[in-house]
C-alpha cells in the first residue's frame, strides 16, 4: 500500500514538475519575440496614432510597470498613504504607456537581435541584445532585466542600454522632481498628469 | 605655495563633503547654478551644435568614419598613460600597438586597420577622471560647466591633470610651440569630437528631451550612470543598479 502511494506519489510530482516547465517561457525567446512584435507594428501602414494604440497593447502584455512604478518612486514610497498609492499607480501606468509608446513609434522598423542571456536568480534573467546600426548611428547593445518570478509570464522591469538604465534615469527624474519641491509627492503627481495630458 | 594648499584644501572639502551624503543621492552641490548652465548649453546646442551635427551626418559615410577614425585614435594618447596609471599593462601595449599601426599604415588614423587585422576589438577610451575613479576618489559634486557640459569635480580634476601635461596631443598643439601644429588643430579635434558624439545621438536626445518631465536630471542621471561604467570597465549590468530596491517588488 505504501509502496503504491508513493509511486502515485512520485508520478504527481514528475507530471507536476514537466507541466511546470512545459509551460514556461524561456526569457530570451519571450524578448526576441516581443521585439519582433514591436518590428511588426512599427512597420505597420498604419497612421502614427494607431502604431501607438497597438505599442501600448504591447507594452501591458509584457512589461510590468506597476512593478517599474514603484521602483521609480524609490524611498518615497514607503513614506505615502494608500490614497496616494492608489493614484500614483494610475498616473504612472497612463504616463508608462505614453512614454514608451512615443519613444517607440520613432523609429521605424528597428532591427534587434538577442545574443545572450544571463540567470541571476530565480527572479531575473539579464537578456543581451543588439539593435542593429544604421548609416546615422552605431550598433546599440541593449539588455533586458526580465522578471522570471512567473517563469510562464515573464515580464520587462528594465532596460540597459550602452550600461545605463532607463529605470535607474527615471527613479532620478521622479527624485529630483519631488526633492526640489520640498519633498512633496504631489509635485510629481501635478508634472504626470501635464505630461498625461499634453 | 600658499595657492595650491587652498586649492587643495578646497577640493578635499568637497570631495569630503560628498562622501558623507547618503549614498544613494546625487550629490548636485550647486543644482541652482547648474541648472542655469545647463539652460545656457541647451541654448547652445539648439543654435549651433545640433544645425551643424545635422549638416555633419549629410556627409558621405566614408568621411564620416573616416573622420571618426582620426579622433578615435588621437584618444590613445590619452588612453595608454591612463591603462598605465590603472596598471592594465597589457592593453596598454595593444593600444600602443593599434596607434602605431594606425597612425602609419592607417594614414594618421584615417582608416582602423587594426581592428581589420583583427587584434584590437573593443577598444575602450580612458581619462585621468576615470583613473582616479579607479583609484577609489570619489566623483565629488556634479557640475555643468558652460560648453563643455557634465562633469564631477574629480574629472574636472582629471581634465586639469590633461592640461597640466597628461595628453601629448594638448602638448605639442597649444603648450609647446612646435613647427609642426597649431593650437587650432587641438581646437579643431576637441570641436570635431563634439560634433560626431552629437551626431550619432541626434535621434536619442531629442527622444530623451521630449519624454523627459526633467530634462536635467535625466541627463545628469545618464552622465553619472556611464561614468561609473567606464570606470569598472565591466559588461556586468547588475552593477550599475542598486539591486536591493528591486528585490523587494513583488507584483505578479
Amino acid at each position: 500500500m505504501i509502496k503504491k502511494n508513493f509511486k502515485i506519489l512520485i508520478f504527481v510530482v514528475f507530471f507536476l514538475y514537466f507541466n511546470t516547465i512545459s509551460n514556461a517561457i524561456e526569457p530570451d525567446v519571450f524578448v526576441q519575440s516581443t521585439v519582433n512584435r514591436a518590428s511588426a507594428t512599427l512597420s505597420k501602414d498604419i497612421s502614427k496614432k494607431e502604431k501607438m494604440l497597438e505599442l501600448q497593447e504591447l507594452a501591458r502584455d509584457t512589461v510590468d510597470i506597476s512593478g517599474i512604478g514603484l521602483y521609480t518612486l524609490g524611498k518615497y514610497r514607503k513614506e505615502i498613504n494608500e490614497d496616494q498609492k492608489k493614484k500614483y499607480s494610475e498616473l504612472f501606468e497612463n504616463y508608462f504607456l505614453k512614454s514608451f509608446s512615443s519613444r517607440l513609434s520613432e523609429y521605424s522598423n528597428p532591427k534587434i537581435n538577442v545574443v545572450s542571456k544571463d540567470k541571476k536568480n530565480e527572479k531575473y534573467t539579464i537578456v543581451s541584445s543588439i539593435l542593429v546600426a544604421t548609416k546615422d548611428r552605431p550598433e546599440v547593445k541593449i539588455d533586458w532585466r526580465i522578471y522570471t518570478k512567473n517563469p510562464e509570464k515573464p515580464l520587462i522591469r528594465d532596460l540597459i542600454i550602452e550600461g545605463l538604465s532607463l529605470a535607474r534615469t527615471q527613479k532620478e527624474e521622479f527624485a529630483s522632481i519631488i526633492k526640489s519641491n520640498e519633498n512633496n509627492i504631489e509635485a510629481l503627481f501635478q508634472n504626470l498628469e501635464k505630461f498625461i495630458n499634453e | 605655495m600658499k595657492k595650491v594648499l587652498s586649492i587643495s584644501a578646497l577640493i578635499f572639502l568637497f570631495l569630503n563633503f560628498s562622501a558623507k551624503s547618503d549614498a544613494e543621492e546625487v550629490k548636485d552641490c550647486f543644482e541652482g547654478l547648474n541648472r542655469a548652465t545647463f539652460a545656457f548649453n541647451q541654448g547652445l546646442d539648439k543654435a549651433i551644435l545640433k544645425p551643424i551635427a545635422n549638416g555633419y551626418r549629410k556627409l558621405p559615410m566614408p568621411i564620416r568614419t573616416g573622420t571618426s577614425n582620426v579622433l578615435s585614435n588621437l584618444s590613445n594618447l590619452v588612453t595608454i598613460p591612463n591603462n598605465i596609471l590603472q596598471g592594465d599593462l597589457k592593453t596598454a601595449g595593444v593600444n600602443t600597438a593599434r596607434l602605431t599601426v594606425n597612425t602609419t599604415i592607417g594614414i594618421f588614423g584615417i582608416f582602423d586597420v587594426a581592428q581589420q587585422m583583427g587584434f584590437v576589438k573593443d577598444y575602450k577610451k580612458e581619462d585621468y577622471g576615470q583613473t582616479l575613479g579607479k583609484w577609489g576618489v570619489k566623483e565629488g559634486c556634479y557640475l555643468v560647466l558652460p560648453i563643455l557640459g557634465p562633469t564631477t569635480l574629480r574629472d574636472s580634476i582629471g581634465a586639469v591633470a590633461s592640461i597640466l601635461g597628461g595628453d601629448p596631443w594638448y602638448n605639442v598643439t597649444v603648450k609647446n610651440d612646435t613647427q609642426y601644429f597649431k593650437d587650432s588643430d587641438y581646437f579643431v579635434s576637441r570641436g570635431s569630437d563634439g560634433i560626431n558624439f552629437r551626431s550619432k545621438n541626434l535621434e536619442a536626445f531629442e527622444n530623451l528631451e521630449k519624454n523627459s518631465m526633467d530634462f536635467y536630471a535625466s541627463v545628469r542621471s545618464l552622465y553619472l550612470q556611464d561614468r561609473k561604467q567606464k570606470i569598472i570597465n565591466s559588461n556586468k549590468v547588475i552593477d550599475t543598479q542598486d539591486d536591493s530596491d528591486w528585490d523587494d517588488l513583488q507584483t505578479n
